[in-house]
């Protein structure tokens, strides 16, 4: 069934609905889900990581908006440059364009800088996959950096087929515990450590996202990482968009059972303790964190790969 | 007919061939392309599964996989 008499450019589940009723659906499903979930106060400092893909571009239009309407709301954006050449480099344009049209302070930080090296470099002289290395990487540097930028909050881009993708991943490698600090507020307890993270995207799918980056025009390419093809997470995301052609609302039903034992979760794992890093007082739960053991194996990599 | 296809994940056009008054549906299967990771466009409209298409129509992909 269609929206109203205007052409319609999606299907849901619900029915059809036109370039103007999707941006009203779209735009009240972002903010009823902050609203839910309590991810944003009325006195703010949010940082959003932008990436310059489509949903953080997306997240960041939003909350621009949002921001417009409460003027408590201050927004920065945190952009990671990994280092990985052909992508990041067009991405960050774009980001750096959009903040530049939105008066918005955007901060870059990279991998370079803090580790010594570039994700495509530091590829080449160590033996670990991609997004393992990229992921604690980047999520060490957004951590940190949030602190030193006093946000209250860092806001990420991730979607319902991000969650979904996690949700399915801990599940397939026995790793309960990863998805108790899953949700649309990440973490299972508050700790002057970590900034609170929040996804306001949560309920929206990746598709939504991207029918609604197209319409707004908030960039000219949809870019996929080079390095994503060799993930685990791409068969799972593949797995997941076969199951969903045929039986739709699969991944809605999965992160809507989720969020039920959510709580339980939390509360199971509640007493998991966290310690700081001897090297850099970042938040870990070993002696060292995961982010120094890497630069680490990195700096003893170069030096041999040199000599 | 014959329909011209870029599609934005391959990065290159493609000429598919499909029986006359086929949907994009139909094109869709052709190319084993899952519906759930495309946004098809005619012209920059956006068009859904069942819209018929046309010979000589030029059609592109969106590809709603991105990021990382």
């Amino acid at each position: 069934m269609n929206c109203c008499d205007s052409k319609p450019i999606i299907e849901l589940g619900a029915g059809r609905l036109c370039k103007q009723h999707f941006t009203e659906y779209f735009e009240g499903k972002v903010f009823r889900t902050i609203r839910q979930f309590n991810l944003i106060e009325k006195e703010e400092h949010i940082g959003i990581a932008l990436s310059g893909g489509k949903d953080s571009l997306t997240l960041l239009h939003l909350l621009k908006k949002l921001s417009m309407e409460n003027p408590k709301i201050r927004l920065s954006a945190l952009a990671i440059n990994e280092g990985i050449h052909g992508y990041r480099d067009k991405t960050l344009i774009t980001a750096r364009e959009f903040c530049e049209k939105n008066d918005i302070p955007l901060y870059i930080h990279s991998f370079e800088d803090e580790f010594g090296m570039s994700l495509d470099d530091a590829l080449k002289v160590l033996d670990v996959k991609p997004c393992t290395i990229c992921g604690i990487f980047r999520r060490y540097l957004l951590n940190k950096k949030s602190k030193e930028l006093k946000f209250t909050k860092l806001a990420t881009g991730h979607n319902l087929d991000d969650e979904c993708q996690s949700i399915m991943m801990n599940q397939f490698k026995n790793n309960i515990g990863a998805s108790a600090r899953l949700g649309p507020k990440t973490g299972i307890k508050e700790s002057d450590k970590f900034i609170p993270r929040i996804k306001p995207l949560y309920l929206c799918t990746e598709k939504e996202v991207a029918l609604y980056a197209m319409i707004n025009s908030l960039l000219d390419d949809f870019n996929e990482c080079p390095n994503v093809s060799k993930s685990y997470r791409a068969q799972v995301r593949d797995m997941l968009n076969d199951f969903e052609k045929d039986n739709h609302g699969t991944k809605y039903a999965i992160v809507n059972s989720f969020l039920q034992v959510l709580p339980d979760l939390k509360d199971r794992f509640k007493d998991v303790e966290l310690n700081s890093c001897t090297e850099c007082n970042e938040p870990s739960s070993k002696d060292k964190c995961n982010a120094c053991r890497f630069a680490e194996k990195l700096r003893k990599a170069r030096l041999t790969a040199e000599q | 007919m014959k329909i011209k296809v870029f599609y934005d994940r391959e990065k290159k056009e493609r000429e598919i061939e499909l029986s006359a008054n086929s949907s994009v549906e139909a094109l869709l299967e052709k190319m084993k392309i899952n519906p759930e990771i495309v946004i098809v466009s005619r012209n920059k409209d956006i068009i859904l599964k069942e819209e018929k298409l046309r010979d000589n129509d030029s059609i592109r992909l969106t590809s709603v996989i991105s990021g990382g």
